[in-house]
């Protein structure tokens, strides 16, 4: 198996899809010529033409709403926008157009496209690059939301995200693109090099949507994550020795509540982290779920530890951040319950 | 290259359809008339709730358009969508049947009256944003052109969504990568109750094609027979590979915007002007029978006949049964 960034397994992920359906389509702002800002579709327009790769306009709403329509024609549009702090004027394409289509059609027309987009910080991005919008879409009836953490799931998730039938917003962590960042901005960035999930297999093969992976098992509590925070999470677990479980959602939607009950019942402490906001963040909707499915095995209150409820800083962006430092701290609080 | 941008004359000359097209005209026109005026007093009723936005004084347009493409060629609208339905040949049943919310629906009452769809007769919906489904309609003119077919879309939207910008984005798109779209700008002249005047900078809405190199034109959209001239040169264009063009119909909506408009916005006289002197319908009729396609006795059987239709369409939507409640679970997402 060959080593990968996350960018270069999806990329790798996008030409396996092209190569074995030619109703794929890869476009957006930077994507053709270019090859993305973040380099992800590099190569693919030379490989398949300007028909199938190809530089759009600087225009969210237009893109999303072609991309809606090629999906309801019978392509599989596999569309980036430049960055998720971008994607606001697409968000009532997204809502009104992609998500309703299946029901207000009673199924006679779906809309089959993936939307990638960067998100996240932890580059120095300020507000309008670093944004972690999953909440607006999970909140959304008829979209998938997936986001991984490693090279590996990202070539499978990503491949599964353009055959599903159903629109997928699919978030890049763009802090994970080179390296399993863990929250430690003051050393050395790591490589994907050598990590396990950097090996990523040739081909094709595809991850389920809706299925969590168990990173690191363990009795004393449970850590719910998803992008960076899995790798923020595992390294703060490893350092202070506390025997949590931390588990990787994958997909937030559809979400696989089974593995995150089994776990939680079986520690009886939960922790929930993102980087996204705190008020109506995806880690609310956790919260209640584990409430409501594991009331009776619960030894503590359920934790959050995200960004604060403040537009994402310039200067202060390792304070916003939800570290290695906050996630231990709620990891202690809750033991000590 | 020079490219047409003109408003074509009311006296325009244009080619003569055979009789029996005429008659189909006459006659689609009118089956979206009674469609319209019996979907009125089923809402008056109660029978239909929410929001209904009647088509009645526009016909023309969409019948005249319908009959300037072909099989295969694909239309997408905004909300003011039954006549649409009906033009692509949609069931009057099936589409008074969701206007009720009932499961004879074309989208088993999921839907509703802005929001019916039709594979078969490649129909992409109604679409109850305004403007969004401008982008829409661009994206599945890029598939047409994709996968090499020689077919265009037809995509319809209002003077108050050609303010949108989502509009000029797909302007963009469309003529940058020549897609086989036409932008029909079905110019009602209210914005529901805001009129081009009060809305618009620029109130020659075929003309905002023009910093993109789009030809536009702008057609008297009360004419059927002027809808389809235009129409056909449009649809030739776009087929040859030409990319899209911009077609401004003039025509007038006598009914209110929806069911709970009070009109303060205009009078009634000019509403009665419209109606008695350039009423799409009445014009066709008198074409008809001055040109001795037809008579009063045989027109007076294709009113007899849709009226039948229309009161069969109201009944199937009124007997169809209520979609159960566990329809609210399905169609979502593929698997749920």
């Amino acid at each position: 198996m060959a080593t990968m960034t996350m960018i270069e397994a999806i990329r790798d992920a996008l030409d396996v899809a092209m190569g074995r359906d030619d109703d794929v389509v890869v476009f957006g702002e930077d994507v053709g010529y270019f090859g993305g800002v973040f380099r992800c579709t590099q190569g693919l327009q030379a490989k398949y033409g300007k028909t199938r790769c190809f530089d759009t306009p600087i225009n969210e709403s237009g893109i999303v709403g072609t991309a809606i329509g090629m999906a309801a024609y019978g392509l599989r549009p596999c569309l980036e926008i430049q960055f998720a702090d971008y994607v606001y004027p697409a968000y009532d394409q997204i809502v009104s157009e992609a998500a309703r289509l299946r029901h207000r059609s009673n199924g006679d027309f779906t809309a089959p496209l993936t939307i990638r987009m960067p998100t996240g910080g932890g580059i120095f991005g300020g507000q309008t690059h670093s944004q972690s919008p999953e909440a607006l879409f999970t909140h959304v009836a008829g979209l998938k939301t997936v986001v991984p953490s490693n090279p590996r799931d990202a070539k499978g998730l990503l491949l599964a995200a353009i055959e599903d039938d159903d629109p997928v917003i699919f978030l890049e962590p763009k802090r994970l693109y080179n390296g399993p960042f863990d929250g430690h901005h003051e050393r050395a960035v790591t490589p994907w090099a050598g990590h396990p999930l950097a090996e990523v297999p040739a081909g094709y093969y595809s991850e389920p949507l809706g299925r969590a992976a168990i990173r690191r098992p363990g009795a004393a509590a449970t850590v719910l994550a998803y992008g960076t925070m899995v790798h923020v999470a595992l390294a703060d677990v490893a350092a202070r020795g506390i025997d949590a479980e931390v588990v990787d959602l994958r997909t937030l939607l559809p979400l696989d509540l089974d593995c995150i009950a089994a776990s939680v019942r079986k520690t009886g402490r939960c922790v929930v982290v993102h980087e996204a906001t705190l008020t109506s963040g995806f880690g609310a909707e956790l919260a209640a779920l584990v409430q409501e499915h594991c009331f009776f095995h619960l030894e503590a209150p359920v934790a959050r530890v995200t960004g604060w409820d403040t537009p994402y800083p310039h200067a202060q962006e390792w304070d916003y951040f939800p570290g290695p430092a906050r996630v231990g701290e709620a990891l202690a609080a809750v033991l000590e319950i | 290259m020079a490219r047409t941008r003109r408003k074509r004359k009311l006296d325009e000359p244009k080619p003569v359809p055979a009789t029996e097209e005429l008659l189909k005209y006459y006659n689609d026109m009118l089956m979206i008339r009674r469609f319209e005026e019996k979907a009125g007093q089923l809402y008056g009723m109660g029978l239909i709730g929410g929001f209904c936005h009647l088509y009645i004084g526009q016909e023309a347009v969409v019948v005249g358009m319908q009959a300037a493409i072909g099989e295969g060629d694909a239309v997408i609208t905004s909300y003011r969508d039954h006549g649409h339905m009906l033009a692509c040949g949609m069931a009057p049943k099936g589409v008074m049947a969701e206007l009720t919310g009932r499961s004879g629906g074309y989208s088993k009452g999921k839907g509703g009256s802005m929001h019916m769809f039709s594979r078969e007769q490649s129909f992409f919906g109604g679409h109850g944003i305004v403007g969004a489904q401008v982008p829409l309609g661009t994206g599945i003119a890029f598939g047409l052109k994709y996968r090499e077919t020689d077919r265009v879309c037809l995509t319809y939207f209002g003077d108050g969504s050609a303010n949108q910008g989502q509009v000029y984005e797909s302007f963009n798109m469309a003529e940058l990568w020549k897609l086989p779209v036409i932008y029909i700008i079905e110019n009602n002249q209210y914005a529901m109750g805001t009129s081009v005047q009060r809305s618009s900078a620029q109130t020659e809405l075929f003309r905002r094609g023009e910093s993109f190199g789009i030809p536009g034109e702008q057609v008297d959209g009360m004419d059927v027979l002027a809808v389809k001239a235009a129409g056909e040169e449009a649809v030739a264009w776009a087929r040859s590979g030409r990319g899209p063009y911009i077609l401004e119909m003039k025509t007038y909506r006598y009914r209110g915007h929806s069911m709970s408009d009070p009109a303060k916005y205009r009078t009634k006289e000019e509403v009665q002007r419209v109606r008695s002197e350039r009423d799409p319908i009445d014009r066709m009729r008198e074409f008809l029978v001055t040109g001795a396609h037809s008579d009063e006795v045989a027109l007076k059987a294709v009113d007899r006949d849709i009226k039948k239709a229309v009161t069969e369409a109201a009944e199937f939507a009124q007997n169809s049964p209520e979609p159960a409640t566990s329809e609210l679970y399905t169609d979502i997402l593929l698997e749920a």
